[in-house]
């Protein structure tokens, strides 16, 4: 456990260094935001009917998205990826830690770190001047967190899935080139959930992504909550250890597979 | 000297694409990577229009065919001007110091270092929504329509590339790219898909007169459509539009020359 920690840890401080990097995703997030809170802003103003949510839930729902955007926007580990096209995976199998949790770590580290540079400074700039409402209440607020947490762990628990795909190389590629646009698509950032058609809002309640921003959100707006958010938050764990399940199952047939060609 | 030119960019571009083509699925699931990004967020805007019908009175097609006329010129632009895109990196390690030697614009060969062919994934995304619009909308394809739509993704072509070029410039003040500009290349496809006149006073003039996005589609969309303009502009002015692109990048390439002068080597 303490070299996971330390992994976590060290990993956690290096990226804290890219301050320059986070000032930049900062101020063009907060430019999209604007963007688009704009546009259904527009939306908004030529439709009477009643829509699932009002103007002013989709407008903080819209800043939770631009702060927490890294919590749905994936790649597969670069560093990882580099190992197993240079042959230095096999480095990797001779440490005696786990493989698995030694990406699963790095995964949660590597999304820990630039999501709480970058979100901070939304939430103050939103908050302030663009509309980013308060939580709806005291106990949401903490439920927020905690949720935000889960989707954190459910982020890390793809992406390590991911990463495992790419033993595999030109599948796994074409597994993370594939999946990425449509996790991103199912999670909430392109649009809201609840706006999604109602004939699709099933499958998007039964599929894992929902879990990533939209469930910590609706928890922050106060429309899930009791009984709900407690389903919710139900739901993010139980696919949160389906994931890590899988991605070890595959790592432990991706490596008996595995040659490393030397050089 | 123009014949020579564009025999030596062919080379340039025959070099890319080989190399490009030695990974082949690679190539095709990033394309196919690309055209599912944009694609879904267009879906993502159908099923806004099915919620809300219209936005200020536009509707799906009519919104289409701004998606269009922004995000073909914009795809084609960030293929072709790649190596601006990556210019940074040639300032960074002072490999440019080599292109200054070399008895040809530095422009063309930075243009030559890469042409990204997986943009293509964009490119035919942005392709089908345009064709579906024009088929939707009742619009009589004349000519002359066909002319200003042509002439407005050219001219959406040239703004784009200008910027890139721009962004690229910068690097000679400050080496380090400068992200934020991210928002006037990126953002301003994010922003001009709908029409301009959605947004609020300061912010469309931004993108009305200092980088004229709105000259590209906004404007020469209101001729072909045959409608009556709310922010007041002619038909003349439509007409002409697409050509502020064109000057646009003029005046950045202008520019580009201005930070060669004095560009000084990082010496690494």
């Amino acid at each position: 456990m303490k070299a996971y920690r330390a992994i976590l840890v060290s990993r956690f401080l290096t990226l804290l260094q890219y301050r320059s990097a986070a000032i930049a995703g900062v101020g063009t997030q907060l430019f999209f935001g604007l963007v688009r809170v704009m546009i259904y802003d527009g939306f908004y103003r030529s439709s009477s009917s009643p829509q699932p949510m009002n103007v002013d839930q989709v407008t903080t729902y819209i800043w939770l998205g631009q702060a927490m955007l890294l919590l749905a926007m994936f790649d597969a580990d670069k560093d990882v990826a580099a190992m197993i096209r240079t042959g230095n995976v096999a480095y990797e199998m001779t440490r005696p830690l786990d493989l698995y949790s030694v990406w699963f770590t790095r995964a949660l580290s590597g999304r820990a770190a630039p999501l709480l540079m970058r979100s901070i400074p939304i939430f103050i700039v939103a908050g302030l001047f663009f509309g980013l409402k308060m939580p709806a209440s005291i106990s949401a607020a903490g439920l927020f967190v905690l949720s935000a947490f889960g989707g954190l762990l459910l982020a890390a628990s793809l992406i390590a899935l991911m990463t495992v795909c790419l033993l595999w190389t030109i599948s796994g590629e074409g597994v993370n080139r594939l999946a990425a646009p449509m996790i991103f698509f199912f999670s909430g950032l392109v649009i809201p959930l609840p706006l999604f058609p109602d004939w699709i809002q099933r499958a998007i309640a039964v599929l894992p992504f929902r879990g990533l921003i939209d469930t910590p959100f609706r928890i922050y707006l106060g429309v899930l909550n009791g009984p709900s958010a407690a389903a919710a938050l139900l739901h993010q764990i139980a696919w949160t250890a389906a994931l890590v399940l899988a991605g070890r199952m595959l790592l432990n047939r991706g490596i008996r597979r595995l040659v490393v060609q030397g050089g | 000297m123009i014949l020579k030119t564009l025999q030596l960019y062919r080379s340039y571009m025959n070099v890319s694409f080989r190399s490009q083509m030695q990974y082949r699925a690679s190539f095709v699931l990033r394309s196919l990577g690309h055209f599912l990004v944009t694609g879904t967020e267009f879906l993502g805007f159908v099923a806004l229009f099915q919620r809300f019908g219209q936005i200020q009175g536009w509707t799906l097609p009519q919104m289409g065919l701004f998606y269009g006329m922004i995000s073909v010129p914009f795809a084609t632009t960030e293929a072709v001007f790649r190596g601006f895109d990556t210019f940074p990196n040639l300032i960074k390690s002072g490999d440019f110091d080599r292109y200054l030697l070399r008895p040809r614009s530095t422009a063309l060969q930075v243009l030559g270092q890469d042409f990204q062919l997986m943009r293509v994934g964009r490119f035919s995304q942005a392709l089908i929504v345009l064709f579906w619009s024009a088929g939707r909308l009742n619009v009589d394809w004349s000519p002359g329509n066909i002319t200003l739509l042509l002439g407005g993704i050219a001219g959406g072509a040239c703004l784009f590339a200008g910027l890139f070029v721009l962004q690229a410039t910068m690097c000679f003040w400050t080496t380090e790219s400068l992200e934020i500009l991210n928002c006037t290349t990126y953002g301003g496809v994010e922003t001009a898909q709908f029409p301009v006149s959605i947004y609020r006073g300061w912010f469309r003039g931004i993108f009305t007169f200092v980088i004229p996005l709105a000259t590209i589609n906004y404007f020469p969309i209101h001729a072909i459509l045959n409608i009556k303009d709310a922010l007041g502009s002619t038909p003349l002015l439509q007409w002409l539009s697409p050509l502020a692109g064109v000057l646009f990048l003029l005046v950045c390439l202008q520019c580009w020359r201005v930070g060669v002068r004095r560009y000084t080597s990082t010496g690494s």
